[in-house]
C-alpha cells in the first residue's frame, strides 16, 4: 500500500508510516474528544474515526491518499521541490533552515504538500494533499508551486483536481513569498475553471488563514469533514482581539454549513462514494477525460 | 534619518502615520468626477473599504481602496481600515462591473488586515477574500494596485492581486503584521522591530523579490509631510502603468485582449516563489537550481 512512498521519495525523506498490518495489536490511542481508549488497529479499520464519539482524527497525507484512492493508483509528482529559504530567515530562537530540517526528519516528508495523479472509484484525477504535521501544513513557495503544477497536469490531461486541505495558512518564514502563493494558486485554479475542469476541495481539521482564504474555498465544490476547524482568523486571535468568549461550535465544519459557506459536511466513510458520484457527474459534462 | 537608510520599523511607523494620505485623499485629488458606490447588495456597507467610479486623467476607471480614519472617531466608523466580509463582497461586485464595462481597476492598499471578529467569521471572511482573489484572476480588464500605507496580509491581497503592484517608498507589505509575526515567531509582540526587519517587508525588498513592480519615491520626510506631492507622484505612476497595459492589451475596438491579459496574469504570479528541484539520486545526487524567483 505504501509502495508509492518508497518509490517516489528521496530516501532521506522516507517515512516510517505504519500500515494496518504493521500495527502491533496492543497499541492504543486516546480519543482527544471523548478520551476513550481505542486500539490503533481498530482505528485504522474505521478510517481513524472514533467508534464512540465519531471524532475524526487528523490524518497524515499518505493515510489520506490510501483512504481516498484506488489501491496502487497514486503516483506522486514533483516530489523533489525544496524551499530555498529566500529571506535567510532567523528568529530569536531558531532559523528556518533548521526548522525545515527538523520537519523533514520528524515527518519523513520533503514538504507540507504532496501532489500526484490517481484514480478514485475508477475515475482519474489529480490529487493535492496537505500534511499538517509538516510546519502546520503551512503554504510557502514549494506548496504553491506544487499546486500550480497539479493544475498543469490537470489541464494537460483534462482531469479534475481534488485538494485535501489542512493548514494554518501562509508560512511566516517565507514572508511575502508565502502571502503571494494565495494569488499564485487561485490564479492557477481560475485558469483550470476557464477550461471547464472542476476543482473539488475537502476542508479538514484544521483549515485557517491563507489557505482557507484562497484556492481552498474558491473551489467549485467545497466539502468539510465533521468537526473540522475552518476559519480565517484562528480562535485564539479572535478571543484576544475581541476579548469575547467564542460560542460553542464556533468555526466548525457544521457552523460553516449552517452559515452557508460549504456545500456539505461529509463523514469520512462517505467521502469516497460522494467524491465518486461528483466525479462521474462532472465527467458527463464532456470536458473531462474518463481514462487516465 | 535619511530616507535611504530608514529601518523597516521606521517605515512601518511612517506607513501608519495618521496624517498620511489615505484612499479618499487620492481619489479627491486624482479623480474628477468621482462617484462613490456603497454596499454589497446582500448584507451591508462597510466603510473600511471604499469603492466607486470616476475619471482619471481622461480615462474612466473603477476604484477600490481600504480606508483608515484620520482620528479615533473616524477610525471607529471605519473599523481601523479592517474590512469585514461585506466589504470584500462590495469589492467583488464592483470588480465585476469594471469587467462588464471594460474599465481598468485601480486599487489602493492600506489595511492592517481583514477584520478578525466573530461576526466576520460567521459571514465567511475567508470565503469572501478567496472569492475576490478568484474574481481578480478572471477579471477581463487591467488591474493596477498601489500599496500606499500598510499592506496587511490576505486582507490587503484581496484587492491587491493585480497586473501591476506598485509601492510607495515608505509603505510596507507583509504576510502578517510585525506585531503578529513577533508574537508567533519570537513569542513576544514587543519584538516587532526585529520581526519587521527579518520579514523583509519594505518596498525595496518586494521589488528585489520580483513581487512588487516598482517603488514610488516619497517626499524626503514622508508622504504625510507633503501629501499633494505624494499623491501626484502616485497618480503619475498609475497613469504610466495603465498606459503600458493599454498599449499591450487594448484592442482597436477599445476593449481588452482578454485571453492574453489573463495568461500574462497567470504567468506573473506563477513566477513568484523561491524553490529548487533536487532530482532523484541515481549515483550521486544531482542538484538543479530552479528558476523559482
Ligand atoms: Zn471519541
Amino acid at each position: 500500500m505504501k509502495d508509492w512512498f518508497r518509490r517516489h521519495h528521496h530516501p532521506s525523506f522516507q517515512s516510517a508510516g505504519a500500515t494496518s498490518r504493521e500495527i502491533p495489536e496492543d497499541l492504543w490511542e486516546k480519543c482527544p474528544k471523548c478520551s476513550e481508549l481505542l486500539y490503533q488497529r481498530e482505528l485504522e479499520n474505521n478510517e481513524w474515526v472514533c467508534s464512540r464519539c465519531a471524532y475524526h482524527f487528523r490524518l497524515r497525507a499518505e493515510q489520506r491518499i490510501a483512504q481516498l484512492t484506488d489501491e496502487g493508483s497514486f503516483e506522486e509528482h514533483s516530489a523533489y521541490l525544496l524551499s530555498t529559504d529566500p529571506l535567510n530567515f532567523r528568529s530569536a530562537t531558531e532559523s528556518y533552515a533548521d526548522k525545515l530540517r527538523q520537519s523533514r526528519e520528524k515527518t519523513g516528508l520533503s514538504e507540507s504538500m504532496l501532489i500526484g495523479t490517481a484514480t478514485l472509484a475508477g475515475c482519474p484525477l489529480v490529487l493535492a494533499v496537505t500534511d499538517f504535521r509538516f510546519m502546520g501544513g503551512s503554504m510557502g513557495s514549494v506548496y504553491g508551486e506544487k499546486l500550480v503544477r497539479a493544475v498543469d497536469i490537470a489541464l494537460d490531461r483534462r482531469l479534475p483536481v481534488l485538494t485535501v486541505n489542512a493548514s494554518g495558512g501562509a508560512r511566516q518564514q517565507e514572508g511575502m513569498f508565502s502571502l503571494m502563493q494565495m494569488a499564485k494558486t487561485t490564479t492557477a485554479f481560475a485558469r483550470l475553471g476557464r477550461e471547464r475542469l472542476p476543482h473539488i476541495s475537502l476542508l479538514t481539521d484544521p483549515c485557517t488563514a491563507g489557505v482557507t482564504a484562497s484556492y481552498a474555498t474558491s473551489a467549485d465544490i467545497v466539502i468539510a469533514e465533521p468537526g473540522a476547524l475552518i476559519g480565517f482568523a484562528g480562535p485564539r486571535v479572535i478571543e484576544q482581539t475581541t476579548r469575547q468568549k467564542l460560542p460553542p461550535g464556533f468555526q466548525t465544519a457544521e457552523f460553516c454549513l449552517e452559515h452557508g459557506m460549504v456545500d456539505m459536511v461529509t463523514p469520512r466513510r462517505e467521502l469516497r462514494p460522494t467524491l465518486g458520484n461528483l466525479l462521474r457527474i462532472f465527467s458527463a459534462t464532456g470536458g473531462l477525460s474518463v481514462v487516465s | 534619518m535619511s530616507p535611504k537608510h530608514r529601518t523597516a520599523w521606521e517605515r512601518v511607523q511612517i506607513a501608519r502615520n495618521p496624517a498620511r494620505p489615505k484612499t479618499l485623499d487620492y481619489v479627491a485629488r486624482l479623480l474628477q468626477p468621482w462617484v462613490e458606490l456603497h454596499g454589497d447588495r446582500a448584507h451591508g456597507d462597510d466603510a473600511a473599504l471604499v469603492a466607486g467610479i470616476g475619471s482619471f486623467r481622461g480615462r474612466s476607471v473603477v476604484v477600490l481602496g481600504h480606508q483608515r480614519g484620520g482620528d479615533t472617531k473616524e477610525n471607529l466608523a471605519r473599523n481601523f481600515g479592517m474590512p469585514r466580509p461585506e466589504a470584500y463582497r462590495k469589492a467583488g461586485r464592483i470588480m465585476e462591473m469594471a469587467g462588464k464595462f471594460a474599465l481598468p481597476l485601480v486599487c489602493f492598499i492600506d489595511t492592517p488586515g481583514a477584520d478578525p471578529g466573530i461576526h466576520s467569521e460567521e459571514r465567511g471572511q475567508a470565503f469572501a477574500i478567496a472569492a475576490n482573489l478568484c474574481t481578480l484572476a478572471n477579471l477581463p480588464v487591467p488591474v493596477v494596485a498601489t500599496v500606499i500605507g500598510e499592506g496587511g496580509s490576505g486582507g490587503a491581497l484581496a484587492i491587491g492581486a493585480g497586473d501591476r503592484i506598485l509601492m510607495l517608498e515608505n509603505s510596507v507589505y507583509s504576510v502578517a503584521s510585525p506585531e503578529a509575526s513577533a508574537a508567533i515567531l519570537w513569542r513576544d509582540s514587543a519584538k516587532a522591530p526585529e520581526a519587521a526587519a527579518a520579514m523583509k517587508i519594505t518596498a525595496a525588498d518586494l521589488v528585489s523579490f520580483g513581487i512588487a513592480d516598482g517603488v514610488i519615491p516619497e517626499p524626503a520626510d514622508g508622504a504625510h509631510v507633503e501629501p499633494a506631492a505624494a499623491i501626484d507622484a502616485v497618480g503619475e505612476r498609475i497613469s504610466a502603468a495603465l498606459d503600458e497595459l493599454d498599449a499591450q492589451y487594448r484592442t482597436p475596438a477599445g476593449l481588452y485582449d482578454v485571453p492574453r491579459l489573463l495568461e500574462a496574469r497567470v504567468e506573473k504570479y506563477r513566477g513568484i516563489g523561491a524553490w529548487r528541484e533536487e532530482m532523484p539520486p541515481v549515483a550521486e545526487p544531482v542538484v538543479v537550481e530552479a528558476s523559482g524567483d
